[in-house]
């Protein structure tokens, strides 16, 4: 059983109120970080815990923030990104109606080691029911002195606004979100420069995942030194994860980074395995835009080693027989489940979402969707498989900004890993509209060699 | 006065110094030829322009003096600046020459190729892009985006089918007149110019989306169909306006004015904007003060009708694909199929000089 | 015309002052979201106008920012609009089984509405929801784990709150 540093309150009744939260200890990194810490000694706390961005990235949040530019008298912002929607990914959403103080808790703090004075919270539309349960926790917030002007007494003032987007996955993306927050179209930025030096309104500004966010607050609370011992290696603390597809028990779990894939793939604590005896064919680890990875591939390195739930270890292996731990999106398809179908819905995803700025992700994302959809009707060609195989490449890397990448790497790997699959909805066109590939070989052992 | 850096950049192995704050696109360009990188979407004149259209990608071998690591990715020439010691490769680089013609293809893919019925044909620069950069043919075989009409009134004609959402005539609307009227609507591969609500565009600077648009999306209405630019007469003129400059370039044939449009630079760029009423109201030779012939020195279809001298006309001798370093512009507009201006019974090249209006006229009845 | 209550002009003057003065185009979104339940579930190019005078913008950059969002209609809507999420994760789950199943029971396909003007069938992109799939949105919430039963109690349901309300 790890430990819980977010979720451990999560399910105390009423905790969703102020006064719950407050009598389970709610609030006290707040009185500790405004009271006896400077800004500056937050930032070094947060770079010692060696936490890391939560939003994808897993960019070092001490080191982001620690490039916020410091003009005289322009004022700066933190942005807290609630947009939370790769598919696969639910996890903020948890935390925020769960436990919504918490993420209103790490923002004060966080805000203060910023010199944040107005701060955002930019949710995705959708969640609009979470928009008010937010809103009423930023109002008993500033009811009892944490929110408003002069915060416990110290002379901070700080104002939290939550910010509701309108149905657009390219608003996760840090420069358009900040274009959205300024009332314009999802368009991500060019960059330079970076939010840091010119965000929001021109102003510098710094980006953050929920989680990332209320991770500040257990920080604070136990000394990021502390807090760093907590995990392995570079993944330190606690992850969430949000578990979906073809398991038992689908749902958000914390975990403390040093779990393997298969324990938390079976084991009742976590996944509690796959549902009516079905086998595992395939898993995409961290949200749709990470490359997917059959059974073999997941539950063991390429180098024949249990693979673990942590950063460096989903990534082992690079692209070529590895993953990446991206949003914590935990996404399994079982043995009855078809990569083609499967690629192409992720596709159209994309092809949805791409903002339509650049012509790779505009036109590339549209034409990937199209081959993909007449492969998993039978109607494809062998060379369509090269096809999106180059087409891929020519996106990836050659955009504004990484949604090209997101819908370039789901059909690279479903392609590198599954190709035989793919050849098979052509050879067998009229077999593929009625059966499955199914397993195959693709939980078959890897064969690694001894010399 | 304090003195301006100087930054020394390299690109395709030619050291140039340039001010710091200078654009890759820039440096390259001061070099020239080749070695400039096509930009499709970026354009001098309009700020925040640029980024977009990605045909002007080029690989950073060396960041600077300072950092020598290469860049991981290719970076967009106009948006990214020199910095010292830096190492650039453009036409060197196979994975640029690779990534472009990618790109080109992207660019194409939903684009009608009806280059034949297009007043652009001639000086559009996507189909320089494409013969020059791209491959001979599209692997794309589904049917290509289509669009509602719109209409942008009385001047411009708006075809947003050929429209490669470059934003130029955005930030012209939104820089150049008091009140944008027109902007990007929908997202992704849907997204258009329109106004939504149908809107007669006509303010005073707005003409200048028709110069700035890289391909036949906007065209002048006032010249719709009136004649392909290869057969008029370029000439620089000026009158005393009161609105602009007054500096434009007049398409003639004869004493005719067919068109009016901004003096453009080497790279396609306006050197000053005109106002609508110079560009669509003054058609009359009377008008203007004529300076003299005007040299077109872009390299592609237009220059083919390249007039050197001050009368008269060569007519190139040379075939396209020597022109053209053997390339084989295989994306060109055949102009012998349909078009409303030249119909398909009439045989150009058996036309002696530059074909008049007479030519199509005699034949139509 | 369009016009706002009292109230909602008291709420547009609370949402601008969330935002540095002079940059009163980002209260936007939130605008957009109150006019279009204020109005009949959809913007209208006289609604989109009247939010732009608003906040003295020009009306395209609202119709910019209303067509890029995919929760703004710019089109008339049924009175409940199901929006069944169809995106991987989901269909491992067989979302297209429901979206297929509300199609056959309410007689229309994705992006129509039934001729009385009560439902509107969407299909939408990841709901950021996955755990709890199948699912919709229907208004403010979503609807989880949908079975065809489950769906059969929610036709009712809408049916019988509009025919209460009528
Ligand atoms: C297309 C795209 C979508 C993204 N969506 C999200 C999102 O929904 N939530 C999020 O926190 N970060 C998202 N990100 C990552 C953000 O750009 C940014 O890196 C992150 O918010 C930084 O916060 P962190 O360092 O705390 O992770 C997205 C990035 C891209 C390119
Ligand atoms: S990569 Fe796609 S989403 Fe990102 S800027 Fe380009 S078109 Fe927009
Ligand atoms: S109409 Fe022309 S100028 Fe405007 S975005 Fe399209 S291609 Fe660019
Ligand atoms: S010209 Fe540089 S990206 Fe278009
Ligand atoms: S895929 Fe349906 S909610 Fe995420």
């Amino acid at each position: 059983m790890g430990r819980k540093l977010l979720l451990e309150k999560a399910h105390v009744p009423g905790i969703r109120s102020y006064e719950v939260y407050r009598r389970e200890g709610g609030y006290a990194s707040v009185e500790k970080a405004l009271k006896t810490m400077s800004p500056e000694a937050i930032v070094e706390e947060v770079k010692k815990s060696g936490l890391r961005g939560r939003g994808g990235a897993g960019f070092p949040a001490g080191l982001k923030w620690s490039f916020i530019a410091k003009p005289e008298g322009v004022p700066r912002h933190l942005v807290c990104n609630a947009d939370e929607s790769e598919p696969g990914t639910f996890k903020d959403r948890y935390l925020m109606e769960f436990i919504p103080h918490l993420l209103i808790e790490g923002l004060i703090v966080s805000s203060y080691a910023l010199g944040s004075h107005a701060t955002y919270i930019y949710i995705r539309g959708e969640y609009a029911w979470i928009t008010d349960i937010l809103e009423q926790a930023i109002n008993e917030a500033k009811a009892n002195g944490f929110l408003g002007k002069n915060i416990l007494g110290t002379g901070f003032d700080c104002e939290i606004y939550v910010h509701r987007g309108a149905g657009a996955y390219i608003c996760g993306e840090e420069t358009a979100l900040i274009e959205s927050l300024e009332g314009k179209r999802g368009n991500p930025r060019i960059k330079p420069p970076f939010p840091a030096i010119k965000g929001a309104w021109g102003r510098p500004t710094v980006v953050n995942n929920v989680e990332t966010l209320a991770s500040v607050v257990p920080i604070i609370n136990l000394g990021g030194e502390e807090y760093a011992t907590i995990g392995v290696g570079k993944s330190t603390g606690t992850k969430l994860i949000s578990a979906c597809g073809n398991i038992n028990k689908p749902g958000v779990y914390e975990i403390d980074m040093t779990i393997s894939v298969e324990e938390f793939l079976y084991s009742d604590e976590y996944c509690g395995g796959i549902p009516n005896g079905k086998k595992l064919k395939a898993c995409i680890p961290g949200g749709s835009s990470v490359p997917i990875l059959p059974a073999n591939l997941l539950l063991k390195t390429a180098k024949g080693e249990t693979r673990y739930m942590n950063y460096e270890s989903l990534s082992d292996g690079g692209f070529a027989s590895g993953s990446m731990m991206g949003s914590g999106g935990f996404i399994v398809l079982d043995e009855d489940q078809c990569i083609v179908r499967n690629t192409y819905s992720l596709a159209r995803f994309y092809r949805h979402e791409s903002c339509g700025q650049c012509s790779p992700c505009r036109e590339g994302t549209g034409w990937m969707e199209k081959l993909l959809y007449r492969l998993e009707k039978g109607e494809g060609k062998s060379s369509d498989i090269d096809l999106l195989w180059d087409i891929q490449s020519k996106i990836e890397g050659n955009t504004i900004c990484p949604l090209g990448d997101a819908a370039a790497w789901p059909v690279a790997a479903a392609i590198r890993h599954f190709r035989d699959e793919f050849e098979w909805h052509v050879t067998h066109a009229a077999e593929a509209q009625t059966s499955n590939f199914g397993l195959a070989h693709y939980a078959d052992p890897i064969h690694v060699p001894t010399v | 006065m304090s003195e301006i850096q100087l930054f020394k950049v390299t690109i395709d192995n030619i050291t140039i110094e340039v001010p710091a704050g200078t654009s890759i696109l820039h440096a390259a360009r001061q070099i020239g030829g080749d070695v400039a990188p096509p930009a499709m979407c970026f354009y001098s004149k309009l700020e925040g322009s640029g980024g977009k259209c990605r045909t002007c990608l080029v690989e950073v071998s060396k960041g600077s003096e300072k950092d020598p690591r290469p860049m991981p990715k290719l970076v967009a020439s106009c948006r990214t600046n020199v910095m010292d010691g830096m190492e650039v490769k453009n036409i060197t680089s196979p994975k640029v020459i690779d990534a472009r013609a990618g790109i080109v293809e992207f660019l194409l893919l939903n684009h009608p190729l009806d280059c034949p019925v297009c007043d652009q044909a001639g000086e559009c620069h996507l189909q320089d892009l494409s013969f020059e950069h791209g491959k001979a043919d599209t692997r794309y075989e589904f049917q290509r985006r289509t669009f509602p009409k719109h209409d942008l009134g009385k001047y411009i004609q708006l075809h947003m089918t050929r429209c490669i959402l470059c934003y130029r005539c955005v930030f012209v609307a939104d820089q150049l007149t008091n009140k944008r009227e027109h902007g990007i609507l929908d997202r992704g591969d849907h997204s258009e110019i329109a106004t939504l609500i149908e809107k007669n565009l006509d303010n005073d600077f707005i003409g200048n989306v028709i110069d700035v648009c890289p391909v036949g999306a906007l065209t002048d209405k006032t010249f719709r169909f009136k004649n392909r630019v290869w057969f008029l007469k370029p000439m620089d003129a000026h009158r005393n306006c009161p609105t602009c400059s007054g500096k434009v370039t007049l398409w003639n044939r004869g004493e005719e004015v067919y068109r009016v449009t901004a003096r453009k630079d080497q790279w396609g760029e306006v050197e000053d904007w005109i106002c609508n009423d110079c560009r669509f109201e003054k058609k009359q030779s009377s008008d203007w003060t004529i300076e003299g012939p005007r040299l077109i020195d872009r390299h592609s279809v237009i220059a083919q009708g390249h007039y050197a001298g001050t009368v008269g006309t060569n007519i190139p001798t040379e075939t396209f694909k020597a022109v053209h370093a053997g390339r084989d512009p295989k994306l060109l507009m055949d102009i012998h199929s349909v078009s409303e201006v030249n119909p398909t019974d009439i045989e150009l090249s058996l036309i002696n000089g530059p074909a008049h209006s007479n030519n199509f006229n005699s034949n139509k009845d | 015309m369009v016009q706002f209550s009292e109230e909602k002009l008291a709420k547009v003057k609370e949402l601008i002052e969330r935002y540095p003065e002079g940059k009163q185009k980002s209260a936007l979104l939130p605008l957009l979201h109150l006019a279009q339940d204020s109005f009949g579930g959809w913007l209208s190019s006289d609604t989109m106008d009247y939010v732009a005078s608003l906040l003295s913008i020009e009306p395209i950059e609202v119709y910019e920012v209303a067509t890029f969002y995919s929760m703004y209609n710019t089109k008339p809507i049924g009175k409940y609009m199901f929006e069944v999420c169809q995106t991987g994760p989901c269909m491992l789950n067989g979302s297209d089984n429901i979206i297929e199943y509300i199609s056959k029971t309410l007689g229309i396909k994705p992006g129509e509405t039934t001729a009385d003007g009560l439902f509107t069938l969407k299909t939408v992109e990841c709901l950021g929801a996955c755990g709890y799939a199948p699912l919709m949105q229907l208004g403010k919430h979503y609807r989880e784990h949908l079975t065809k039963e489950k769906v059969d109690e929610i036709i009712a349901e809408c049916s019988n709150t509009a025919a209460a309300n009528n």
